[in-house]
């Protein structure tokens, strides 16, 4: 979905966390490996929290300290960032796969 | 002190069976050394450094290790690569503090934020942090390249051992693992498992001693051991070798036989992790799935997505062999917030079990849904707890067979597996007969509780609590005959199936199918094995 704010158009998604034991170091490392192949600014928070922390950041989002089943918020500006919110989102609703990463 | 003095024998918990006899080296997890600190640009550029070789250090274990190891490594590579973690340590080198202590005080500060999570994996991750700490301070401070290589065949004792530190030692010479704290749910217990090194945690306060015995079983370490001492080890290690050896001989032979038939042995698993153990491979199926463990994850009750996988992950892993889930049996011992009832005088008497369930269809509905999905997916069986009348049994059924129906209108492939009871209340073992259920498993624990009326969790009852009772051997008997009868096949999923004492007992009462747990499964095949050649049992 495309929004606009403040800092310029943002592209903006959720998805549902199902990860058995929520966003520990495996799915972090994994989330934040992604994030990184794109160049948009990418900001991810959990369960509506009132704090957008970075994407790329793996301190940060094992901070998140998100259980599973909570709603994983991703939202991007830049040039690919519809391109990552959707690789993102796949990667969440698919339980981060290990092939491919 | 007199030179036959006994050694000193400490007692901690066990995180990996096996023994170790040898030097006992104690490593310190962070030196004392401290770094002269130079101009800011040289602390910035020590640091980067560090960091690098550190980052190549984790690179090469994880290389060399793989697998599991290579994961738990690469959360400490993905931390170093972190922008918005290391560059505030940058600013505050840059502020005028020393490499070092900028690095060391922005770890301690995330370790002690782990250590106050409240879930035990988190906590267990900051362990993973202060091996990060400890290397690239190592890096600083000694500029050693790599950590002091430690005698082969050790018995290392370390206040809590980080995994990468595990993997510098060279274990193939045997060896063994003493830590002071430390967990037997840490990544290094997961690796010391998986290498078969013994190793034992909590063990509290050591003195320092030139030689030790760590026995991985009794979940105790002996240090200057005398004489005496060494032969009871080594007799205790032979013991275990012989018994484990000559166990996981019988456990590759194809099927378990006592008078000329088949004695199926299956295994009883908590989670899904529990299929990870080496002998899980060689059961002739699962014979007892529980289900609870998807009540007590974060996040309140699970969806039917979750619970789904979790079943079909068992069911790929077992192919044709059969799997027996049990539907939610909570409440007793075993509360659930939200779920099970508050204030029940005696809630082993209450809501709990099968009953629960049916006093919650919309909870309940969703469990069904779910396995009747994946009874789609291999054999699966699925059968009630703590049921009293065969009512209950119809109820649950007929839930059963609506969530079918759901489903099937949604144009999802879903079929209705088989049906079966678990035996533990003693109305239900005495009007068997009753029951049109097309298996029965035996839960002993609980039909001995209630036939002899002991609580089981209290320990003051302890010679009374003996579940081969013969009133509950009857009740056993009972059940047995009327599997045999009706042609439903009954399996007795209790802690008794896992002790080799109760084995012959079993087989004599009928039962010819017994779940045990996936440790105990080598024994239980070899008790068998000598009964069936006229011994006389475990």
């Amino acid at each position: 979905m495309l929004e606009t704010s403040a800092d310029g158009p943002f592209v903006t998604g959720k998805v549902r966390l199902v990860h058995a034991v929520g966003m520990h170091a495996r799915p972090a490392v994994k989330l934040t490996k992604l994030a990184k192949r794109f160049q948009a600014q990418i900001s991810v928070r959990a369960s509506e929290a009132a704090d957008w922390i970075n994407a790329k950041s793996v301190a940060k989002v094992m901070a998140l300290r998100a259980p599973r089943d909570s709603i994983i918020e991703i939202k991007a500006h830049g040039d690919d960032a519809e391109a990552a919110v959707a690789a993102l989102i796949d990667l969440v609703a698919t339980d981060f796969p290990d092939a491919g990463s | 002190m007199r030179a036959d003095v006994a050694g000193l024998s400490f007692r901690g918990r066990t995180a990996s069976i096996g023994f170790a006899r040898g030097p006992f080296v104690r490593i310190s997890a962070s030196q004392n050394s401290v770094r002269v600190a130079g101009e800011p640009e040289d602390e910035v550029l020590a640091l980067r450094e560090a960091i690098e070789s550190a980052s190549e250090q984790i690179a090469e274990l994880a290389a060399a290790a793989g697998g599991e190891a290579a994961q738990i490594l690469e959360f400490q590579v993905a931390l170093l690569e972190d922008e918005d973690f290391i560059d505030p340590i940058f600013a505050t080198i840059g502020e005028g503090a020393a490499a070092d202590k900028a690095w060391a005080s922005a770890l301690d500060e995330q370790i002690a934020d782990y250590n106050a999570a409240s879930d035990e994996y988190l906590q267990a991750r900051s362990a993973d942090l202060a091996d990060l700490r400890d290397r690239v301070l190592r890096i600083l401070r000694g500029g050693e390249k790599h950590a002091p290589k430690i005698a082969g065949g050790a018995v290392v004792c370390a206040e809590d051992l980080p995994p990468s530190r595990f993997l510098e030692i060279d274990w193939s010479p045997g060896g063994g693992l003493a830590l002071l704290r430390g967990s037997p749910t840490s990544h290094v217990a997961m690796l010391a498992r998986a290498r078969g090194i013994p190793m034992v945690v909590q063990l509290g306060a050591l003195p320092d001693a030139a030689t030790a015995l760590l026995d991985g079983e009794s979940a105790t370490l002996e240090l200057d051991p005398g004489a005496e001492q060494i032969t009871l080890f080594e007799r205790r290690r032979e013991a275990h070798r012989k018994s484990r050896a000559s166990a996981r001989a019988i456990l590759r032979r194809p099927a378990a036989t006592w008078r000329g038939e088949r004695i199926r042995l299956l295994i009883n698993i908590q989670r899904v992790e529990d299929l990870d153990h080496a002998d899980a491979q060689y059961a002739d199926g699962i014979g007892l799935m529980r289900t609870e463990f998807l009540l007590s994850a974060p996040g309140g009750m699970p969806d039917e997505e979750t619970q789904y996988r979790a079943y079909d992950e068992v069911l790929r892993w077992a192919d044709k062999k059969p799997v027996t889930i049990r539907t939610f049996d909570a409440g007793g011992d075993k509360p659930v917030a939200g779920f099970t009832p508050e204030g029940e005088a005696n809630p082993f008497l209450g809501l709990r079990g099968l009953r629960l369930c049916l006093a919650r269809p919309d909870l309940f509905k969703v469990q069904l849904r779910a396995l009747a999905r994946a009874a789609v997916r291999g054999n699966l069986k699925v059968m009630f707890p703590m049921v009293t009348v065969p009512a209950e049994l119809e109820a649950a059924r007929a839930l059963f067979a609506e969530a079918v129906a759901d489903l099937q209108a949604q144009g999802i492939a879903t079929m209705l597996p088989e049906l079966g009871i678990m035996v533990e209340v003693p109305a239900a073992a005495m009007a068997i007969g009753d029951f049109k259920a097309s298996f029965f498993s035996i839960g002993s624990n609980d039909l001995a509780q209630y036939v002899l009326a002991c609580d089981r969790s209290n320990g003051a009852l302890g010679t009374l609590m003996d579940p081969l009772h013969p009133a509950v051997l009857e009740l056993i008997v009972r059940t047995a005959e009327h599997g045999r009868r009706s042609g439903a096949p009954v399996s007795l999923c209790g802690d008794m199936a896992s002790e080799p004492r109760c084995v012959p007992q079993l087989l004599y009462c009928g039962l010819r199918e017994l779940s045990v747990n996936a440790p105990s499964l080598a024994q239980i095949k070899q008790t068998i094995d000598r009964l069936s050649r006229g011994g006389s049992g475990g």
